[in-house]
């Protein structure tokens, strides 16, 4: 199972122009995923490029976020989860018995449905992934990474003079940047992010999507969301899951605009969902 | 819109109210029952907090003490005699022992205290107070008898019958009249200068009684106001304390002699025989360090059973019947582990009996699955999203489960065991069964020393015949609730300070 897999690449006939371009960040192939008995997602196969944002689209229940969180692994803290096929990170297999689940998960951070900041004061909430890591040297070095984490997720204006107030004080959009920043602080190459807006307001909302441009710069960025529109507004690159199942991923532009497969204009046209 | 059903309507708003009115029952019932037995304990108890004693000048007899060695003094000797000399006018062996039987048989205590803090008041006289003895006590507080004292209205003539010992009584008339113009009563005690007096009745026409203090022969008529009825509610048959003896206590109270003091020795003194020796220290001792055992052993197994099943074990089939199992335990009656701790720790370890460290080990396994339970609890109410946010920036699941899991669980885990140990503390029937419930004077000093806790000691006074043991069992009642308020006041400090709301 574990046999290196040729790289190619997935959405045929036609390269999308950001897969075409870039360097894959993320590769799965053939990626099966059971809780107990039930199958969540079918023979997966995706190739997702280095600086873009590629968003999740789908009907609830059909494995976007069960995928999203097989690339950090996070699905090995449910028990009856079980995971077959191969996803690479890097051309590192990341299911391979030797590779450091820990080492992997300040590889490819996670931001969350909700905004879930540790009760603990907000520069905690940021130091306390390089501090765990060693990323910091002494206290003046964790304080250039937190600013620059809170400047980057562009929370330091707003918590630069409260950083030893408790992160669940800030607001919900607030939070959700702290998370982000908290995401960021451990220096990862791709962020996941699981409907990170989902239970914020509409302004909230779009300094979230702002930033989520500008980190593009960055990072590899891979966001689930339920919103059609957002995935249109954010990403470069969009799949749609229907049923356990890669409907269709290509460019957002033509995906929005020209859709190949019948499921996937039906639902992007609202007539199912 | 549909038709408004009236009928239902005021169905729903009786139901309503006929619920609240049961709920408000049942409270006010419970409140009641409380009352009632906090106000009967509080009553009860209260007495046992204050000690009687009597003030008596006693001269250091040199020829009883040895200046080296103050301690083995005979120092009852010298407040006997002190005592003595305040009634020269008691005689013979029987008077004079029922005299010396009001100081308690630790009265010299604080003579000896005296003598040998500064040994130069040898050969002085000093002013010391002598602790009266436990019926005493009680009498002087009111608790034997109710005593009422009426002066004489009318002249009393005395005469002493020949040939018999008794006295005939009589005013201006005899027999009943007399009876009824003195204001006399069978049981009454005529007391006047020079002696006292116990009407026994009216007896062939003349109304007789008999001495209870030797009176002077020469007195044979007093006048109105010179001499006192005195009556007690419960006859001399039925009481500790004699009509002499509570005369005597009575003239040393007119002498302001008495003093009432808040008895320090309650929570100084180990048991003792003598109620009004007998203390809580002891119990005290032995509670606390049987709890610091328990504590010591039950905490850190427990949480870290509570951990481990919470956050790491795997959920299986063995899982599953040692949660049920630990479930089954906290609902085993606690003398069980008594027979637990007697068949193992005692026949088996060969550990000593009546010690705290088997008391301590029995109740750590007694509060175990409480201390379990509530801190899987605790630990199953922090909110996964915690765990995922740590595990989300690469934090191991040890570190995600101490570093942030266990923190907020911990108030819960305090209240937990807080209220666990509460349970300990006020557990009596598995300390039975490992022997510490036998009669230890002693204040235990260390872990291994014979020792009891203080419910047992409750238990142990409530079944002396004692009336002030019954006193004392309420005031041990008294300070074994406080503890344990005090434990369930921090239970809910604790909740209260550092809970956290996501």
């Amino acid at each position: 199972m574990n046999a290196p897999v040729p790289h190619q690449t997935l959405v045929t006939p036609e390269k999308p122009k950001a897969l075409a371009s870039g360097q894959f960040k993320v590769t799965a192939r053939g990626v099966d995923v059971y809780y107990g008995d039930k199958q969540a997602i079918k023979s997966l196969s995706i190739d997702i490029p280095d600086r873009s944002v590629s968003a999740f689209i789908g009907p609830s229940g059909c494995g976007k976020s069960t995928f999203l969180r097989c690339i950090n692994r996070m699905n090995d803290t449910i028990p009856t989860c079980r995971v077959t096929g191969l996803i690479d990170v890097d051309k590192h297999d990341i299911y391979d018995p030797k590779i450091d689940v820990v080492q992997l998960r300040a590889k490819v951070g996670m931001v969350f449905q909700k905004p879930n900041p540790f009760p603990k004061s907000i520069y905690e909430n940021v130091a306390y992934g390089p501090r765990i890591h060693g990323l910091a040297a002494g206290k003046t070095e964790l304080d250039t990474i937190v600013e620059q984490s809170l400047r980057k997720a562009g929370l330091w204006e707003e918590a630069k003079d409260r950083l030893a107030q408790p992160g669940t004080g800030l607001s919900g959009g607030q939070q959700q940047r702290l998370c982000i920043a908290r995401a960021i602080a451990v220096n990862p190459e791709v962020i996941l992010m699981d409907e990170p807006c989902s239970a914020l307001d509409p302004i909230a909302t779009a300094r979230i999507e702002e930033l989520i441009d500008e980190l593009r710069q960055n990072y590899c960025i891979v966001i689930v969301t339920h919103s059609m529109q957002q995935a249109a507004r954010v990403s470069q690159l969009t799949a749609f899951f229907h049923l356990g199942t890669l409907v269709e991923y290509g460019d957002t532009d033509e995906m929005f605009t020209a859709p190949q497969e019948k499921r996937t204009q039906d639902y992007i046209t609202g007539r199912f969902g | 819109m549909t038709e408004v059903r009236n009928d239902l309507v005021a169905k729903r708003y009786a139901a309503e109210r006929r619920f609240r009115f049961y709920g408000a029952t049942a409270l006010a019932l419970t409140a009641l029952f409380l009352a009632i037995l906090l106000t009967d304990t509080v009553i009860k108890g209260i007495p046992a907090f204050h000690e009687t004693s009597v003030e008596l000048d006693v001269k250091v007899d040199p020829a009883e003490v040895d200046p080296n060695n103050p301690v083995g003094g005979n120092y009852d000797k010298m407040i006997k005699e002190a005592f003595r000399a305040e009634f020269p006018a008691v005689e013979g062996r029987t008077n004079q022992r029922a005299l010396t039987a009001l100081l308690s048989s630790g009265g010299a205590d604080a003579l000896r205290g005296m003598v040998v803090a500064d040994p130069s008041i040898i050969g002085k006289t000093v002013t010391v107070p002598v602790l009266l003895s436990a019926d005493a006590d009680m009498f002087l507080k009111g608790m034997l008898t109710s005593q009422t004292v009426a002066p004489g209205t009318a002249a009393l003539h005395i005469a002493r019958l020949d040939g018999e010992e008794g006295f005939v009584l009589t005013g201006d008339k005899t027999g009943e009249e007399a009876e009824k113009e003195l204001g006399l009563a069978p049981r009454d005690v005529v007391r006047f200068k020079g002696g006292a007096l116990r009407v026994t009745g009216v007896e062939n026409g003349y109304l007789k009684a008999v001495p209870v203090l030797a009176t002077d022969p020469a007195v044979t008529t007093v006048g109105p106001g010179q001499w006192d009825i005195v009556s007690f509610s419960v006859p001399e048959s039925n009481r500790r304390i004699n009509d002499n003896q509570a005369l005597w206590l009575d003239e040393l109270k007119q002498e302001g002699r008495i003093e009432n003091s808040f008895s320090w020795r309650f929570f100084e003194a180990g048991d003792s025989r003598e109620p009004e020796l007998a203390g809580i220290r002891g119990a005290l001792v032995g509670s606390l360090l049987t709890v610091l055992v328990a504590i010591a052993l039950a905490l850190p197994l427990g949480i870290a059973a509570a951990i481990y099943l919470e956050e790491f074990a795997p959920k299986n089939k063995w899982t599953d019947v040692i949660e049920v199992n630990i479930n089954n335990l906290a609902a085993v009656p606690s003398i069980i582990f008594g027979l637990l701790g007697l068949a193992v720790f005692l026949n088996f370890f060969g550990l000593p009996r009546s010690a705290p460290l088997v008391g301590g080990l029995v109740l750590a396994l007694l509060v175990l699955p409480t201390i379990i339970i509530a801190s899987r609890a605790a630990l199953k109410a922090v909110p996964p999203s915690i765990t995922e946010a740590a595990l989300g920036v690469g934090a191991s699941k040890q570190q995600a489960v101490f570093q942030h899991v266990l923190p907020l669980a911990l108030p819960g885990i305090m209240t937990g065991t807080i209220l666990g140990l509460a349970r300990a503390f006020g557990e009596t029937a598995p300390l039975l069964m490992i022997g510490m419930v036998a009669f230890i004077a002693d204040i235990p000093s260390g872990f291994t020393s014979a020792a009891t806790v203080l419910p047992v000691q409750v238990f142990l006074w409530s079944d002396l015949p004692e009336l002030a043991f019954r006193s004392k069992t309420a005031a041990a009642i008294i300070v074994l609730l406080v503890v344990l308020f005090a434990l369930n006041a921090a239970a809910i400090y604790l909740r209260k300070r550092f809970e956290r709301r996501w």
